[in-house]
């Protein structure tokens, strides 16, 4: 009985694996047919001639060329034959290289045969008709063997009769001096030098971005963070209400200020002040240490003394755009040939402008919804459920209609709906609708997992960012920005920001826990608790992915020029076309060389941290 | 000063890890938490702080709810309540002294801390607390780069930073050989005794209890099985605690 069910199970087995491997088969098959998989090309003579002579070339990068020096060997000849015979002949030095043909005169097409002796062992060089006009008409190539003899058959041109001599030459080239570096070996320097930074760049800025980033899209250290219906809502009320006031109040003052924006002294001087009022009513605003309980008018006077701290920020923030930009302007011409620190300069001052309004917008949003929180939870100290219930329906009906509104106004931005009832007015009954559905059946004190909600957020992007390949938004850099090296550092950067991002809050999610328990213990907060117990524990792995990141962007943009991101691809891309195999051969050996090299470095660099 | 009231604590998957516990802790006590492995220790001593959130009852602290504290609340509570746990909980790659100021973060200002500044007051607190505890010359020393007795003082260094009135240790002596923990728990006597600093200290062994503690709670699966003095253990409350087939040793 058992004998025979083991039998069965057996003969079940193997039909499986029989089937398996009938499938794999298949499957294989099928590949071989769409890959358009086909031998017989490989084996084509045409081809493999081609694929040696492209193969040879890459063996042999146009690196460096000489000088050179041409000597003429000449012999007379005579086409045709004169009529009356009578030919002059001439001595020629057999202690010198000369050459000689095997009859002094023919008729056109005839074929003669011509000899070189003395000359230079193991060259090449080229065997010319030079006519009485003085044009010159290449025969053939000659080679000389390791005595300096040669001898080639050659077929006399056709050429209109003339009776002087004409001549027979071979040309001698003598390298002279030292190897020189080529055009190419030229631009390709250049180029790699661009391709290095361009992965400088981008690792900088996509490391300096995704290192918050990563926090947030760490799960240990979003999972705790919960908040209120009553917060969360005022949350989502707040936060766009806030950013659009910010975005206005920071437009209003960079009018305000415009009439002065060309003034160097007056931005520099106006830097200053607003700068150190905002450092000291910060100061005051945030007292180092508080050992009582702040009283109520304390903490207004400090409140007031942040808000007067973050306006002057803003202000200097304006300011120090402005003067970077005219003191980078002015320096860009007055340094010469390090007149590149002005350019950056200027160029920092243009990036500050530029995300004035946002970087408002979000600390405008930041202090409302703080505000609101305070709010939020007093609410929730202070009153009875039913009247919270009630303020919770109204709050989450307005925050689930106002959330809606702005993912709709985004989608609608894509799809370009033109019809109001779309883009806003389901979206807001909708989202009311959900939003008082929810904070129905909600207890008013539950805690929702907002913490948790970002962190998935957060990771979704981040997947979706990252399964985009470099090249593709380098295509889009491309269209934004022009072609050139600025696409391709924008490309990698983003790329940079979602993969590191993820690496690093990796990192963080395998931290020793007990630390950051030890920090919360003594009373700190969340930031406290990041600087204190996160980040010292994740500095080593975080260089380390930087430095492995780092490797990849530089292999990165050695081909992000392909598609015009600028770099070395380009230079390698344009080679290719046009067939010159030894040229893309240079760029291929730089590329080679750059990405061994930092490969070498960042594993050194991995192995001292680690 | 302190009052634990009806403490309950379910953890996910329905893991009841305190049931229904109530006592209060009079200031200057050394009080010992004893039972078995998974009794419930750490889940009380955390759930006072509230780095464990209960899921019932009311922790009374100087009369302030601690389960009902909000951000800023809780925060200065916690600040006054300094923490030791077994396996020291040191930030390894920081400097001795910086985890020694680290117990001030309650006190400074969050926007300071991320320019990593304290202030001289500090620094020097930090430094005399080290000397408390007898290692000013490890202070410029990675926390990691110490023995274990060593981490052990830099911890309860760090917790005195916090001027605390209680400190909390779970098994704070769990992870060192006899002689060193005997050693530490002779700090923690220190600071009971001469900075009347209350303590409530989970321990595993019978003796340092007899020895240290004037008072010591039990706990079985969650409940509190014993509330009296370390010497009112006698055989059959021991039995009660540690279950039938448990053996004294020690
Ligand atoms: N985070 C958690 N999630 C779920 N269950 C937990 C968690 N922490 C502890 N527990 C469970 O709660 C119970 C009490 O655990 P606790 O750590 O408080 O015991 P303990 O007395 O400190 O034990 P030990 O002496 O081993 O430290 C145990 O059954 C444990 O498995
Ligand atoms: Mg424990």
């Amino acid at each position: 009985m058992r004998c025979d069910l083991k039998k069965k199970s057996s003969i079940l087995k193997s039909l499986r694996t029989g089937l398996l491997i009938a499938i794999s088969i298949i499957v294989f098959a099928y590949a071989f047919q769409v890959t358009n998989v086909n031998f017989e090309t490989t084996r084509s003579e045409v081809r493999i001639t081609q694929l040696t002579r492209v193969l040879r070339a890459l063996a042999k990068p146009e690196l460096v060329e000489y000088d050179t020096t041409e000597e003429e060997i000449s012999s007379p000849f005579y086409l045709p034959c004169p009529d009356n015979g009578e030919i002059e002949g001439i001595e020629k030095n057999t202690n010198l290289a000369y050459i000689q043909t095997s009859v002094i005169c023919a008729s056109p097409k005839e074929t003669i045969t011509v000899e070189g002796f003395n000359m230079p062992a193991n060259i090449k060089g080229p065997i010319n008709f030079l006519a009485a006009s003085g044009v010159k008409r290449q025969l053939a190539n000659f080679e000389t063997n390791s005595d300096g003899y040669f001898s080639v058959d050659v077929v006399v041109p056709t050429r209109q009769p003339v009776a002087e001599a004409q001549y027979i030459t071979a040309t001698i080239r003598t390298t002279t001096g030292l190897p020189k570096w080529t055009e190419t070996a030229k631009a390709t320097w250049d180029k790699i030098i661009e391709t290095v930074f361009i992965a400088l760049l981008a690792t900088t800025i996509g490391t300096a971005a995704s290192i918050p980033i990563s926090f947030i899209a760490a799960r240990n250290l979003m999972k705790d963070s919960t908040s209120t219906p009553t917060s969360t809502a005022l949350n989502i009320i707040g936060f766009p209400l806030g950013a659009y006031l910010g975005y206005i109040f920071s437009k209003w003052i960079i009018d305000l200020l415009s009439p002065f924006e060309k003034n160097v002294f007056i931005t520099l001087i106006g830097l200053i002040i607003s700068g150190v009022i905002a450092y000291f009513s910060l100061r005051k605003g945030l007292p180092s240490e508080d050992i009582k309980k702040p009283t109520n008018s304390v903490k207004i006077q400090r409140f007031a003394f942040i808000f007067i701290a973050g306006v002057m920020a803003i202000l200097s923030i304006i300011l120090f755009g402005e003067f970077t930009k005219l003191a980078g302007e002015a320096l860009e011409n007055l340094l010469g040939p390090i007149g590149f620190l002005g350019y950056a300069l200027f160029q920092i001052g243009d990036i500050t402008s530029m995300l004035v309004p946002a970087l408002t917008a979000i600390a405008f949003g930041g202090v409302i919804v703080s505000v609101f929180n305070k709010v939020g939870l007093s609410l929730q100290d202070n009153l009875n459920t039913s009247i919270l219930k009630i303020i919770n329906i109204v709050l989450s009906t307005i925050a689930g209609a106002i959330l809606f509104a702005l993912v709709m106004a985004v989608i609608n931005w894509f799809y370009q709906f033109n019809n109001p009832r779309i883009s806003l007015y389901y979206p807001v009954i909708i989202g009311g609708f959900a939003g008082f559905i929810l904070a129905v059946i909600a207890k008013p004190k539950h805690l929702l997992p907002t913490g948790f909600i970002i962190y998935t957020i957060t990771r979704t992007i981040l997947n979706a960012l990252r399964s985009i390949e470099p090249l593709v938004m380098a295509i889009i850099a491309v269209i934004w920005v022009g072609i050139g090296p600025f696409a391709g550092s924008l490309a990698l950067a983003l790329h940079t920001i979602a993969a590191l991002a993820k690496l690093y809050s990796e990192q963080v999610e395998s931290i020793d826990d007990g630390p950051l328990e030890a920090i919360h213990a003594t009373g700190a907060n969340k930031l406290q608790t990041i600087v204190y117990a996160v980040i010292p524990q994740i500095i080593p792995p975080y260089i380390s992915f930087t430095m492995y990141r780092w490797d990849i962007n530089v292999r990165m943009s050695t081909i992000i020029g392909f598609v015009g991101g600028g770099g070395i691809g380009f230079l390698l891309q344009q080679n290719i076309n046009l067939l010159s195999y030894r040229s893309a051969s240079v760029q291929m050996l730089a590329i080679a060389v750059v990405v061994a090299s930092m490969d070498y470095v960042s594993s050194k660099i991995r192995e001292r941290i680690v | 000063m302190l009052e634990i009231k009806n403490l309950t604590k379910v953890y996910e998957g329905n893991v009841q890890a305190l049931d229904d516990v109530s006592f209060n802790v009079q200031p200057g006590e050394f009080l010992a938490v004893i039972g078995l492995s998974g009794s419930g220790k750490s889940t009380l001593l955390r759930c006072i702080n509230r780095l464990v959130e209960p899921t019932n009852g009311e922790v009374i602290w100087d009369g302030v709810d601690v389960t009902k504290a909000g951000p800023d609340e809780l925060r200065r509570i916690r600040r006054q309540i300094g923490m030791i746990f077994q396996h020291f909980n040191l930030v390894e790659r920081s400097k001795v002294l910086t985890n020694v100021l680290a117990g001030r973060l309650g006190y400074t200002n969050p926007a300071m801390s991320l320019v990593n500044r304290f202030s001289k007051k500090d620094v020097e607190m930090a430094y005399k607390q080290l000397e408390r505890v007898g290692i000013t010359d490890q202070a410029n020393k990675r926390a990691d780069e110490l023995s274990g007795g060593q981490q052990q003082r830099v911890s309860i260094a760090r917790a005195m930073m916090q001027n605390p009135k209680i400190i909390l240790a779970d098994e704070p002596v769990a992870s060192l050989d006899p002689v060193l923990a005997h050693s530490i728990m002779q700090y923690l006597e220190k600071i009971n005794k001469e900075d009347g600093v209350t303590i409530i200290c989970s321990l595993h062994f019978l003796d340092l209890v007899h020895r240290y503690a004037n008072r010591a709670i039990a706990l079985n699966a969650g409940v509190l099985m014993f509330d009296g003095a370390p010497k009112e253990i006698d055989d059959v409350k021991f039995k009660e605690i540690y279950g039938k087939e448990a053996e004294r040793v020690g």
